[in-house]
């Protein structure tokens, strides 16, 4: 799924100048599931926007909303009228809602209120890992369904390097935990599958033209398309 | 900000000069106070410190939930939206939870608006989360004394509405069916639901 972790306040709350009124959109699919921008956090933003606006003594109207997903526009159409009511939206969804909101409403001012940053797996409750970067030439099935793309610090093809130690990668994971190796992990699971030939192919550099370098993707499904 | 600088929120100094809701004094000010008390529990020991003929300020207003683990962070952002000077959520001691861990998520919870608080420019010393048992009726009255000598201090919410007020009324709108009616307390009360009997099996499909 895709995790997206909520702007700091004050960040947020600077968008907010110059208005008299704002809507925070959430969006109740993903990232209300990585609990940052849901119907329940847009009106816990929204709350805590009015409060800081009462604080200052300032006329700010601050209302919220939600839409199932706003990345689909049948799901847009049923926050349209109260979109509408307001100059400004702080979208809650990931960058693809907050772009089709912005498309949708164009051109209404559309701010973002989180960051979008992984497409990661729930490891357990409000725990969330990248498990992938949507590369667009998935090669995990060599690799035992581990992903050396996203997992292995330098996105290595062919590891391990000389930087992995009982295990670890020798680079420090960003919140300072250490990074399991994933081509150690590939390694022990390519051996309990008895597929261990495989770590002995060469590989070479991957496509990443299919990546998302050189403008955006596109995706079309001609036999689903409206007659 | 310097160290001896008035926290944002602490004070009616700290108010803008200008355009700033008007707040009573500090002097002679009484904290409007909301109070989220678990049925098995604080709400019980409520109803003992009165039965005990103990004194304790009339500045809260008790909200009764089946349980503090209902507490969710709006609940406690409204409340001060809605200009009440202090929060506090009080549940069972810790490992004598009803529902086993409720006490223990609300304790999370309450701390998440310390955070949220902090980052608005707002005590943090507004919130705070208690436990007590039902037989703590003098703990009770001694924690709504502290607390409220506490928010008296801190001086006025800074988003107190100029007129009159409740906060109280404003939460229980809020919180629909979660927040419990008024009744007496009494742990012996069991509110866990009933659970319905199995429907029947529809046909294999």
């Amino acid at each position: 799924m895709i995790t997206a972790d909520r702007k700091p306040f004050e960040d947020i709350y600077s968008m907010t100048e110059g208005y008299d009124s704002v809507l925070v959109a959430g969006c109740d699919t993903c990232v209300a599931i990585c609990l940052s921008g849901g119907e329940k956090e847009a009106e816990i933003l929204a709350s805590e926007i009015s409060i800081k606006a009462k604080q200052e003594g300032r006329e700010l109207t601050v209302e919220h909303t939600a839409a199932i997903r706003q990345c689909e526009w049948e799901y847009l159409d049923t926050i349209a009228d109260t979109v509408g009511g307001f100059p400004l939206v702080l979208s809650m969804a990931c960058g693809i809602g907050i772009q089709s909101m912005a498309e949708k409403f164009a051109p209404k001012v559309v701010m973002p209120a989180v960051d979008t940053n992984m497409l990661g797996m729930p490891q357990e409750h409000a725990v969330w890992l990248e498990r992938c970067i949507a590369c667009g030439d998935c090669m995990i099935g060599l690799t035992a369904g581990i992903c050396p793309v996203v997992r292995c610090s330098k996105s290595l093809m062919n590891g391990p390097c000389g930087g992995a130690h009982d295990g670890l990668c020798e680079v420090v994971g960003r919140n300072g935990e250490p990074i399991e190796c994933a081509w150690v992990l590939i390694w022990e699971r390519l051996k309990a599958q008895g597929r261990e030939e495989l770590m002995f192919q060469y590989r070479p550099p991957k496509d990443w033209s299919k990546s998302s370098s050189g403008g955006p993707r596109k995706m079309v499904r001609e036999d689903a398309r409206p007659v | 900000m310097s160290d001896d600088a008035p926290r944002a929120g602490s004070t009616v100094a700290d108010l803008p000069a200008e355009g700033a809701p008007a707040v009573p004094a500090n002097e002679g000010f009484e904290p409007e106070i909301i109070v989220f008390a678990c049925h098995y529990c604080a709400y019980a020991a409520a109803d003992l410190a009165g039965s005990m003929r103990l004194q304790y300020p009339p500045n809260i207003r008790m909200i009764k939930l089946p349980c503090t683990g209902k507490l969710e962070v709006i609940h406690v952002l409204k409340a001060l939206e809605a200009g009440a000077d202090g929060v506090y959520a009080a549940g069972c001691l810790e490992g004598q939870c009803h529902y086993l861990e409720g006490n223990l998520w609300a304790r999370k919870r309450v701390n998440h608006v310390k955070t949220l608080l902090e980052e608005l420019g707002m005590d943090p010393e507004r919130v705070d989360m208690f436990n007590m048992s039902s037989a703590m009726g003098p703990e009770f009255a001694q924690r709504a004394r502290d607390f409220t000598e506490r928010i008296r201090q801190l001086g006025p919410n800074p988003v107190r509405p100029r007129d009159g007020f409740e906060p109280a009324e404003v939460v229980r709108a809020r919180m629909g069916d979660i927040a419990l009616p008024e009744t007496d307390a009494g742990a012996d009360e069991d509110l866990t639901p009933t659970v319905a009997p199995a429907a029947e099996e529809g046909p294999e499909r």
